[in-house]
């Protein structure tokens, strides 16, 4: 349902009045550097990797909010790095979004059941006013906040954070998407609010038939939502597969450590820890070759020089010299 | 708190302020070098006729008397007659005053125009002419004095060009009923056609002038306040839900952005009635900033007095209904 082909995202670095002056070559963030992934209907594709790996930036893409350096991106049949502006904005309500940060995700002067009309407005769905605002106050319920009468008139700063998120998550699906990125979408509740709202997340895919790209730097989360994964370091994708196999068995030595860092319920199951050493490098001036060398335990003399490609290996692909 | 009690508060609290301010000015006012008596009868006049002069103005009394005087009149709404006219000071405001307030909203509405078009335009496109240019612009004109800018606009459009008069609000030549004191206002009123084009040409070289010099304060503050809402996710999430861009820019990042630049707007309002003093000079604007340095130059103390508190009220008002606009406009500002 979705393809991605080759998608690229260099962001320029903020070059100095002298250093324009000088011509030091203009250099760039490489974000999102070439990556390659399909995500088929019905699926939930968790994007997984550190901050600053480029799964944001890849969500958002995807999007077309950030426009991609280069790169194909299909929704179905369509190529919507070919859409114009007018009618990739006709297109939008097919994909949404779901924001970290319920707080700035809403604008502090709409009532929330507004925010969530408003896109039924944008969009010309139902006719009259009043069969919108049913629409709005079926959704409110659909999200658990009930009764709707109570929270439509309210401004988001009268509610808590688990509750913006709520709506946040209606005004995304209020639009009937197919395809919707969460972005960390959990990551800021309370950990008492988080599993009820994945729970809410996982109904509402079920119910609504919905395609899920669910960006998240926390494995455990993925373990009850996602089928497929795809691991992202500086950029790359450095092995993507079905979700199981990948965390029963990671080859990747970037991966093992991602789901060595899982906490492990219970205390009397120790488990080998494998945190890698150092921060992730500046993404301006990445390491040569493999670029995960400089922490890898397993490092060979030719991660040093070249770059692994992305190979096809049990069952999944994955981008290191050691498969 | 309600609103009401907010503002009953906030007019309370301003009368200790306003009280302070007195005392500074009229104890600074003596302590400063200048006589008003000698500034009004010139250093020739015989010994005599001075003391007379200062017996007649209360000056020969103690300080401290003087001051509680003038406080006792002040408390009952006399600001003294002015020592160089013998007019009551309160009336001589009140008839400048219009031709300040006229100056002063024509530049606010200049400066807001040039600040919230440019401004919000130069956020969208970041980096690109249009942002540095208006920051280059926003950066120069702050830098440039106003008299000097004034003086510049002066030559260009009054001696060079001669599109524009120099000074004064109305040619002698024109007549024109006045009811509020607002030329322009007056002139469509009565629809005086010809009054009200001789009006704006007046208008246009000191408005022009002093509005530049406020539009480059808001210019980086909707710029920068723009640029800071724009990267917040509802206004990606709006964009997201398939809105056009100049909704989004207007309609969700700029409204948004509007908060502290309304506040800030209040206080520019305070450093425009300054700026207003230089334009008004150098345009020989019949205002109250004139009037203020023209007082000053005679030592006329009760006009100086009246004219400083009268500025501080209206400082004081202006602060007041914008903390009231901020708290209609903005659901989360509570009292």
């Amino acid at each position: 349902m979705i393809r991605v082909n080759n998608l690229k995202k260099y962001f320029p670095v903020k070059r100095t009045v002298g250093e324009v002056l000088l011509r030091v070559p203009q250099r760039f963030v490489k974000a999102v550097d070439g990556i390659d992934f399909t995500i088929s209907k019905g699926e939930t594709f968790g994007l997984v990797g550190e901050s600053g790996s480029g799964k944001t930036t890849t969500g958002r893409l995807i999007l077309r909010l950030v426009e991609p350096t280069s790169g194909k991106i299909f929704f179905e049949d369509i190529e919507i790095t070919k859409l114009s502006k007018e009618e990739l904005r006709k297109f939008r309500k097919n994909m949404q979004i779901i924001f970290q940060d319920p707080m700035a995700a809403l604008n502090p002067y709409m009532k929330v059941g507004e925010a969530i009309k408003h896109g039924l407005e944008i969009h010309n769905i139902g006719d009259i006013n009043k069969e919108r605002k049913n629409m709005v106050m079926k959704m409110l319920e659909r999200v658990n906040l009930s009764p709707p009468e109570d929270f439509y008139y309210r401004y988001p700063h009268e509610l808590s954070g688990g509750q913006k998120q709520r709506i946040v998550i209606a005004r995304a699906l209020i639009l009937k998407p197919k395809f919707v990125v969460a972005d960390e979408a959990i990551a800021m509740l309370d950990v008492s609010v988080r599993s009820q709202l994945l729970k809410l997340l996982i109904d509402l895919k079920n119910e609504f038939d919905l395609t899920f790209l669910f960006i998240t730097h926390d494995l455990a989360t993925t373990k009850y939502i996602c089928n497929k994964i795809g691991v992202m370091y500086l950029g790359k994708i450095v092995e993507i597969g079905n979700f199981k196999e990948i965390y029963n068995e990671p080859l990747h030595p970037y991966t093992k450590a991602l789901i060595s860092a899982v906490p492990e319920p219970d205390p009397k199951k120790k488990k080998e820890k494998l945190i890698p050493e150092g921060e992730v490098p500046n993404p301006i001036n990445p390491p040569s070759g493999c670029k995960f060398h400089p922490r890898c335990p397993y490092a060979m003399d030719v991660c040093k020089v070249e770059e692994p490609s992305l190979k096809e290996f049990k069952n999944r692909k994955i981008a290191c010299h050691l498969y | 708190m309600s609103l009401k009690s907010y503002i009953i508060t906030r007019i309370i609290l301003a009368l200790p302020m306003i009280l302070i301010l007195l005392i500074m000015i009229f104890f600074i006012l003596r302590i400063i070098p200048g006589d008003p008596v000698l500034a009004i009868l010139g250093g020739k006049a015989p010994v005599e006729v001075i003391e007379a002069k200062r017996h007649e103005l209360g000056l020969d009394k103690p300080i401290i008397i003087q001051f509680f005087d003038y406080l006792g009149d002040v408390a009952k709404g006399d600001f003294g007659v002015s020592t160089l006219t013998s007019r009551p000071v309160w009336s001589e405001i009140k008839d400048r005053f219009p031709a300040t307030l006229e100056l002063t909203i024509f530049s606010f509405i200049l400066a807001l125009i040039i600040g919230i078009f440019w401004g919000a335009e130069a956020a969208w496109r970041k980096d690109k002419a249009i942002d540095i240019s208006a920051r280059v612009y926003s950066i120069f004109i702050y830098a440039v004095p106003v008299f000097w800018l004034g003086l510049m606009l002066q030559l260009l459009f009054g001696i060079y060009l001669r599109w524009l008069p120099v000074g004064g609000r109305l040619s002698p030549r024109v007549s024109l009923d006045i009811k509020t004191g607002l030329f322009l206002l007056d002139s469509l009123i009565s629809w005086n056609w010809e009054a009200f084009w001789d009006v704006l040409k007046h208008l246009l070289l000191p408005g022009v002038t002093l509005g530049l010099v406020i539009s480059s304060i808001f210019l980086r503050m909707v710029r920068n306040n723009t640029v800071l809402m724009l990267s917040k996710d509802f206004v990606k999430a709006a964009k997201a839900r398939g809105l056009k861009p100049k909704v989004v820019l207007y309609g969700h990042a700029l409204r948004n952005a509007f908060v502290p630049i309304f506040t800030i707007m209040g206080m520019q309002f305070a450093l425009l009635l300054a700026g207003a003093i230089l334009t008004e000079t150098t345009f020989s604007w019949p205002g109250i900033g004139s009037y203020l340095v023209l007082k000053i130059k005679y030592r006329d103390f009760p006009a100086i007095q009246g004219t400083i508190i009268f500025f501080a009220i209206f400082v004081v008002i202006i602060s007041i209904v914008i903390d009231i606009v901020n708290a209609l406009v903005d659901p989360r500002v509570r009292y």
